[in-house]
């Protein structure tokens, strides 16, 4: 299932120069505005968790999301180089199911771990607040993960709909539209977090169990599409 | 022996038919796929390489459906006609990593880097490569498991004289190997030079198929149209259509010049310099008029 050689061509790939920079200056912000806030407005539980969970969270986690899936093969479609993974005996599901992996991990790394230190710098993990968010961080990165996958196969324009969806749809729409947080990746992660903290500091309008089959259901099923549109991509050349 | 056989297959895109009910079967040597741009040739072979799905018809290596079928690649190289190919990795990384998801290793990559002439740039970055140097590394890609099947599309777009004359000696090799290798062109002399048997595609339909020598003969056995301007038009013309290689002659006023239509290539151009020269008439200008590769196509169909 997992491909080594795939796995180091997608890291390489992502990591590049240009990329690394896009994928490392959101955290870097974040925990710089972390220290500020510290040294402005003291230790306090409330505004880590307001900033971890509207920057943090809401924000960073899906824009790492967006990078790291749709980068994962977006770009290979596009300029054609995908054609040198796609003429080998190489099972088209095998191809998807290690750029996941690695889209997760780049995710993972580049958000989970930025909410950790920023978490501690803000109040020194009080009320498991920056593990808690954590968490939710490392939990939403594997569905973000494998919905811009699955976008990044699917469409010439992922990263635009990558950003829109994790933007408008969880940032914006969420908040205005209760219903739309039920379909909310980012209100997934929460109720997980939820269970994390305990407490109020830390909530989400999903239930648990249905935060986790539906974590499950869109990682699974976002997956499994992606492999069989990959079967059957059509590379028309440029006539 | 592998044969690729392509039985009835079209392929259309919206309203716009690319490649019309063709049917072909590609054997052991080299064969060229010959046509001009936009004839069809990369939707033709990105079927037979897996990439496309017929829209009727079937595409089949030895028996075996091409199109969702991974396991075929462990029979077919191919060479594609665009560039990008992980610019970020060196020549030899890239080899590599093409052998490795064949199964194969480091090994393998080296003998393709070898067989391509490649090793004395390995190690550079293929960002850093021209366009001959990547055409060579996708070449070694293409090899590293020893296919029995190599498809390159347009592989001397871009090429000095040079790094075409290698591909085509590398190629030949190939072929004489009892490799089945299929290269599309739009450049006549290239077919020419390399394939034994053709295979001419004009606006998705199969116009031609067969032995080279026979297809150059009815191309250059059609009439040859000529724009000629001379230091007297009218004593040229009359000296010329006293040969039976010129079939007619129209004196193009408005141009100023003759129209000269030639049913034997070989002797008119022998002919229209010593005419000149004996009846002491300069020639300015002497153009083929329709030597386009269309014209010359279109011709094929309609022969």
């Amino acid at each position: 299932m997992y491909d080594p050689t795939v796995a180091r061509l997608t890291y390489r790939a992502l990591l590049g120069r240009r990329r690394a920079l896009i994928l490392g200056a959101l955290p870097l912000l974040l925990i710089a505005i972390s220290v500020v806030v510290r040294a402005l407005a003291g230790a306090d539980d409330q505004t880590a968790s307001d900033l971890l969970g509207g920057l943090a969270l809401a924000t960073m986690v899906p824009i790492i999301g967006v990078i790291a899936g749709t980068g994962a093969i977006g770009p290979e479609i596009d300029d054609g180089s995908v054609v040198y993974l796609l003429s080998k005996p190489l099972k088209r599901p095998t191809i998807i199911f290690t750029k996941l992996i690695v889209a997760i991990a780049v995710t993972m790394v580049f958000s989970a771990l930025p909410t950790l230190v920023a978490g501690f710098i803000l109040n020194g993990n009080g009320q498991q607040i920056a593990v808690a968010y954590t968490v939710a961080a490392l939990v939403s990165s594997i569905a973000y993960a494998a919905l811009f996958l699955l976008l990044g196969t699917v469409s010439r324009h992922a990263v635009v709909f990558g950003l829109v969806y994790a933007l408008v749809w969880e940032a914006l729409f969420g908040s205005l539209v209760p219903g739309a947080r039920t379909l909310s990746v980012q209100q997934w992660s929460l109720a997980v977090a939820h269970k994390v903290a305990g407490g109020d500091l830390v909530t989400s309008d999903v239930g648990l169990t249905t935060a986790t089959v539906l974590l499950i259901a869109v990682t699974v099923l976002a997956t499994w599409y992606a492999g069989q549109k990959l079967r059957s991509l059509t590379l028309a050349g440029e006539e | 022996m592998t044969t690729l056989s392509i039985d009835h297959v079209s392929r259309w895109f919206g309203n716009v038919v690319a490649v019309n009910d063709i049917t072909m079967t590609i054997g052991p040597g080299v064969t060229g796929l010959l046509g001009p741009n936009g004839a069809g040739k990369s939707t033709l072979i990105n079927m037979m390489g897996g990439f496309l799905a017929p829209s009727t018809g079937t595409v089949t290596l030895d028996g075996q459906q091409v199109w969702r079928n991974e396991s075929i690649y462990k029979h077919i190289g191919i060479v594609p006609e665009r560039e990008a190919m992980y610019d970020f990795l060196t020549g030899r990384e890239f080899v590599v990593a093409n052998a490795e998801l064949h199964g194969l290793g480091a090994k393998a990559a080296q003998k393709a880097l070898a067989t391509v002439e490649m090793e004395y740039a390995q190690d550079r970055k293929i960002s850093t490569y021209s366009k001959g140097m990547r055409q060579r590394v996708k070449m070694a890609s293409a090899l590293v498991h020893d296919p029995s099947l190599l498809l390159l599309d347009e592989p001397f777009n871009g090429m000095d004289p040079r790094q075409r004359m290698q591909l085509m000696d590398l190629l030949r090799r190939m072929g004489d190997e009892g490799r089945t290798v299929l290269f599309s062109s739009h450049i006549l002399e290239e077919v020419e030079q390399l394939a034994w048997h053709i295979e001419v595609v004009v606006a998705g339909r199969h116009a031609a198929s067969g032995d080279f020598r026979k297809i150059r003969r009815l191309m250059t056995d059609r009439p040859h149209r000529y724009l000629v301007r001379s230091s007297d038009d009218r004593a040229l013309a009359a000296a010329l259509i006293a040969d039976p290689s010129t079939s007619g002659i129209e004196v193009d006023l408005a141009e100023g010049a003759l129209r000269v239509q030639a049913v034997d290539f070989g002797r008119f151009t022998a002919l229209l310099p010593r005419v000149a020269r004996d009846h002491g008439i300069r020639l300015l200008t002497v153009s083929p008029s329709d030597e386009s590769l269309e014209s010359v196509f279109s011709y094929l169909v309609a022969a």
